[in-house]
């Protein structure tokens, strides 16, 4: 175990060395505003460009992320720094080599969003794909997926059919879960094979990056999980494999339902029409599931401890005792989160085999 | 709203890192643990079938010397059953043997007793009728005067000739 936090720490310094040349610049903090809960929350939910550690004297430190932006075809890249520098970044359109004006707006559609200033004063959204918290969140806790799984592999292929030990038997014992009590379950025996890695896979992603969400240091506790953009993703993966290695039963199933009145299907196609919906709004509640379940995890936990701030902006003896309730009830949220991070993956995992095992089943 | 509006920068990113997970997992880790798996499973079931097996080997043996033990005791009771058997019968044959033996033994002595005691008899007779003689003869030789004497010397010649 010990080799395992050994890699676990030196790639959280790594991590902290590569972006380091943006970060742990300390940004000016105007005046002393008030505690704002809501936006302290919203703040953390969301993405950003910079990654808010702690705020120590007045003064944030944060992590600056690259941004990568595409205007017109070409690739313009600077460090999110350039936006606590001043309100805007100018550069030289590559284009025509005009003067190209970047600003993040506080305000509007594209509120906290890199976007592009027209000469007459509109802004333009271009094409972002910078490196923002989530990004570098997710790209933290894929590495330790795959050294986890590296360190596993390794250690069944050095052990070969003996005994489990260490993170082998961990591993072994959800794999063996995932497998005997989700998929082979759900699955019939000749598929089962093909989608079994695509079900290890989302459940690992899923359990250990709603784990990683509730360690509150950095480089952790990024709402990986908790964001539309992933669960639909993951979501949309399992709509495809769904969809695209379904069998001629699937389809037959979809679009000439055995066992229905043929007035709900002539002339009017009522039943394909309602199994067509159905198949894109079972990953969407994929999606809205996992997303909504660990966001509102996060924002329970944050509003408990926002609390006692905003007790102590009252009274400093208040904010004593409030956090005392608080903590203890943060940590009892904590307790249950741990239990919703494991029971998500698990549901996720369950129902994507459900429809995979609806997708290849066979009739006799 | 941002909060459920999916970004698209995010959403490439998310396919990418997810996609080299799963093609990761897929095509390195999973079919080396998959299989690892498989083959210990196989392994621990073939071992508790070979169990299974040499258990009820092991009970098959056992009945089978149960049985051969059996066999043994029931030859044995009926070996012992014959020998004893054939011991009576010889001994009783022995003994009707030695009967008869005896009862021939007896009835030979009791023959030869009968004859001897008739040879005796005729000897003791022929042995009187000499003594008779001879004691006649002496009687006869001496001419005895008195009656005394004679009779003295008649005792005497008796003795005599019983000492003979």
């Amino acid at each position: 175990m010990m080799k395992i936090w050994k890699y676990i720490i030196s790639l959280s310094f790594l991590m902290c060395l590569l972006f380091g040349a943006h970060s742990f610049a300390f940004a000016e903090n105007e005046e002393k505003e008030s505690f704002n809960a809501g936006e302290v929350i919203i703040e953390h939910v969301l993405d950003s460009y910079e990654w808010h550690i702690f705020t120590w004297k007045g003064h944030e430190v944060s992590v600056y992320l690259p941004c990568i932006v595409f205007n017109e075809g070409k690739c313009y890249t600077f460090s999110s720094k350039v936006f606590h520098e001043n309100e805007q970044y100018k550069t030289v359109n590559k284009t025509n080599s005009e003067e190209l004006v970047f600003t993040i707006p506080h305000e509007g559609s594209y509120k906290g969003k890199i976007v592009i200033v027209n000469a007459d004063g509109t802004m333009k959204r271009p094409f972002d794909i910078s490196i923002t918290k989530n990004v570098l969140a997710l790209f933290i806790s894929c590495a330790i997926i795959i050294v986890l799984f590296y360190l596993v592999t390794k250690a069944y292929q050095k052990r070969g059919e003996k005994a489990p030990k260490g993170l082998q038997s961990l591993f072994e014992w959800l794999i063996v879960y995932v497998r005997d009590d989700i998929a082979r379950k759900a699955i019939n025996e000749k598929s089962v094979d093909k989608y079994l890695p695509y079900l290890v896979t989302v459940f690992f992603f899923i359990f250990i990056n709603n784990l990683l969400g509730l360690i509150p240091i950095f480089p952790f506790g990024a709402n990986i999980t908790g964001n539309i953009t992933v669960t639909a993703c993951l979501a949309l993966f399992t709509f495809f494999i769904t969809n695209l290695l379904g069998n001629k039963e699937y389809y037959k199933d979809i679009f000439n339902t055995p066992g229905v009145p043929w007035f709900l299907k002539f002339p009017l196609p009522l039943m394909p029409i309602i199994e067509t919906v159905g198949c894109f709004t079972k990953p969407f509640v994929l999606a809205v599931r996992l997303f909504a379940n660990i966001t509102a995890g996060h924002i329970v936990v944050l509003g408990f401890i926002s609390s006692v701030f905003i007790v102590a902006q009252i009274s400093v003896a208040g904010g004593v005792g409030m956090s005392i309730f608080s903590l203890i009830l943060a940590i009892f949220v904590d307790c249950i989160e741990l239990l919703v991070a494991y029971i998500q993956a698990y549901v996720f995992t369950l129902l994507s085999a459900l429809y995979f095992g609806m997708a290849s089943k066979e009739h006799h | 709203m941002e909060l459920i509006s999916p970004d698209f920068g995010y959403f490439f990113w998310m396919v990418l890192a997810f996609g080299i997970v799963f093609f990761f997992v897929a095509k390195f880790a999973f079919p080396i643990i998959g299989k690892t798996l498989k083959n210990r499973e196989q392994k621990i079931s073939e071992a508790l079938e070979q169990a299974e097996r040499t258990h009820e080997e092991m009970k098959n043996l056992q009945a089978k010397n149960e049985e051969l033990l059996q066999q043994a005791r029931v030859e044995r009771e009926e070996m012992l059953n014959e020998a004893r058997i054939t011991r009576d019968k010889i001994i009783e044959e022995a003994r009707t043997k030695a009967k008869e033996e005896t009862n021939r033994l007896v009835d030979a002595a009791k023959e030869t007793i009968e004859n001897e005691r008739k040879a005796a008899m005729t000897d003791i007779k022929n042995e009187i009728a000499n003594i008779s003689i001879k004691v006649a003869e002496k009687i006869l030789e001496r001419e005895l005067s008195k009656d005394e004497a004679q009779m003295e010397y008649i005792d005497k010649v008796i003795k005599e000739t019983e000492k003979q």
